[in-house]
């Protein structure tokens, strides 16, 4: 059964996070929203397995309770 | 202007004794009336209770779905209604003012009925209430108010209110059709559970000579209502339903005020349309249901037993088909052909499949009507998607449009002993074809008002106790229905040889790749409930 890949696996850590920052500068606090969801929304047609999506959801809560 | 003008139907005298019946429904709305109509029509006499003197106001539950259809037609009332109502199958939702996903809710041929005809709440009562008035076995009984409920063991005791004063009667089994604010269901002090709703919404039923075409209208934030969401249906008469998003805060008696209504409708239809109001209604709306459907000798159907959001037809649609899933089992229970725990099957059966529209309801609802700031941001970020990408459309929530319950796990079922590559599973609802010169498997059907068995062979003279046998023949063949098309053994995946156990509600009870008499007679009596429950069906499948 295919599980949640959670090890480190970009090979450019710094440039994404970059690419993120870039892609909200400007937008008002409901504009940023929606445009994580939609980016949300295109990631999880991409990946496309119930099963590890409810993983990477349970693992995005735990992740937040933690602090 | 009216396009509609109520019958008015004259009181009935008050009895003059305390007279015992079978069966006392109470309600005579479109869910009373149809198991009132369905249970005379397998020969039970019912006496039918409405506070009322005529049909109910406004337009209501205006979308017939193609199952509901197949329903009345049963019982001789359906083609009245497709030749009076607007048959659609298609829809369109917008997002501001651009299109972002259609669909067709029945894109193939071969189907006697469409996947939906909009007619007016009161045309279907009145229809019923002219096909009840036709038969011997109904007593319909205008201005009779139930205002009190004794039940024991061996039966329900009524108080009834009339015009020249109150009376009693008995009644063997109760059926409380009698809406969302049951006088039954508060008598017996049943809670429901399940979620209100806060958002409030107003229904303009407007009458005007526009060119929309008969298509299922959905938009979000439109330019000329930018706060909420707008639903457009077409209506006979000229009439069209507009069903607006208020929010909730809301004030029911200022939204109510003929002229701001006008103001809202005018800004939707632009100017020079000439169109005038003829019913609003301001309402707010619960997704939630009794807990149990069936309390000894009162069996609860329609509002009085589950509620849902309007979006999506689910509300109507669910009562007709729990008047159909009750009729011919408290038939079968009155003429001594099964046992009375065949009515908990009712509850049994009936239970999930409301469920089931409460769940697809509340989503809808939840989609519509975002609760905070992520949820809103999720369901504009779908629309924002919607346009572009395909993947986005199913996404789309603006109501999904009641579908016929499929009976999964029902005690009922038998279930298959071989492999089928598809078809017509046991608890589905038996699926429409055409056969013969003009004619339809399900009007087949309605002339076999018990168990019918579908036999995928030529005719012989194999006798089943009690079940009507069907022979269904690629070629045209004496006594057998011709299937054409092919379209029998296509949706049914039937090769020659197999043979579907129908029950009398029109569901498959199963089905076996080969004739075996003693297996169809088990089955049958299984769907009757008169094998005892086995132990694997008793745990855990109600």
């Amino acid at each position: 059964m295919a599980r949640l890949d959670t090890s480190p696996r970009l090979d450019d850590p710094d440039a994404l996070f970059a690419a993120l920052m870039e892609v909200h500068r400007g937008l008002s606090p409901d504009a940023s929203r929606r445009l994580d969801a939609r980016l949300i929304l295109l990631l999880a047609n991409h990946i496309g397995d119930a099963a590890i999506l409810a993983e990477a959801i349970a693992a995005a809560r735990a992740a937040g309770d933690d602090g | 202007m009216r396009t509609y003008v109520s019958p008015n139907y004259q009181a009935a005298a008050r009895p003059g004794r305390t007279a015992r019946h079978p069966v006392v429904v109470a309600g005579g709305g479109m869910v009373g009336l149809t198991i009132a109509l369905d249970l005379a029509r397998r020969g039970i006499s019912v006496v039918v209770l409405n506070a009322a003197a005529t049909v109910g106001a406004g337009s209501r539950a205006i979308c017939m779905a193609k199952r509901s259809l197949e329903i009345f037609d049963r019982l001789d009332v359906g083609a009245r209604m497709l030749d009076k109502g607007v048959t659609w199958s298609r829809g369109e939702v917008l997002f501001h003012d651009r299109p972002v996903y259609r669909f067709d809710l029945l894109a193939e041929a071969g189907h006697h009925f469409p996947a939906f005809v909009n007619l007016q709440q009161y045309y279907v009562e009145e229809y019923l209430v002219d096909a009840c008035r036709a038969s011997a076995r109904v007593d319909l009984r205008w201005q009779h108010r139930v205002v009190a409920v004794a039940p024991d063991a061996d039966a329900v005791t009524l108080t009834v209110e009339t015009p020249e004063g109150p009376y009693r009667l008995t009644a063997d089994w109760l059926l409380a059709c009698d809406g969302a604010h049951s006088t039954i269901r508060a008598a017996l002090g049943l809670d429901f559970v399940g979620q209100v709703f806060r958002d409030r919404f107003l229904i303009a039923d407007v009458v005007m000579d526009a060119a929309f075409p008969p298509v299922r209208r959905f938009w979000f934030h439109p330019p000329f209502h930018p706060d909420g969401s707008v639903l457009l249906h077409r209506q006979p008469d000229h009439l069209w339903r507009i069903d607006f998003q208020l929010g909730a805060e809301a004030d029911p008696e200022i939204e109510r005020d003929p002229a701001r209504v006008r103001a809202r409708v005018a800004a939707m239809l632009g100017p020079g349309v000439r169109f005038e109001i003829e019913w609003i209604s301001v309402y707010t709306f619960r997704c939630r249901r009794l807990e149990r459907f069936r309390h000894g000798r009162i069996l609860f159907l329609g509002d009085a037993a589950h509620q849902v959001s309007p979006f999506g037809a689910r509300g109507g649609n669910a009562g007709v088909q729990d008047a159909d899933n009750l009729g011919w089992k408290l038939a079968a229970v009155l003429h001594g052909t099964a046992p009375e725990r065949l009515l908990d099957s009712y509850d049994a059966e009936r239970g999930p499949a409301n469920d089931e529209d409460i769940l697809h309801s509340t989503r809808s609802t939840d989609f519509i009507t975002p609760k905070s700031e992520a949820a809103r941001a999720y369901r504009d970020a779908v629309l924002e998607l919607a346009g572009r990408y395909a993947f986005a459309r199913g996404l789309v929530n603006s109501g999904r449009l009641s579908r016929p319950a499929v009976l999964v796990g029902s005690p009922l079922n038998t279930d298959d002993d071989a492999a089928w590559d598809g078809g017509v599973p046991p608890g589905a609802v038996a699926i429409d074809a055409p056969v013969g010169g003009t004619g339809w498997l399900l009007e087949r059907l309605n002339r076999a008002p018990g168990f019918a068995l579908l036999r995928f062979a030529a005719p012989d003279e194999a006798d089943l106790p009690d079940v009507e046998t069907i022979f269904i023949t690629p070629e045209p063949q004496a006594g057998a229905a011709h299937d054409h098309a092919g379209l029998v053994a296509h949706r049914y995946a039937a090769v020659a040889g197999d043979a579907i156990l129908v029950r009398p509600d029109q569901h498959v009870a199963a089905r076996w790749h080969r004739f075996d008499a003693l297996a169809i007679v088990a089955a049958r009596d299984r769907a009757l409930a008169r094998a005892a429950p086995s132990r694997e069906r008793s745990h855990g499948k109600a």
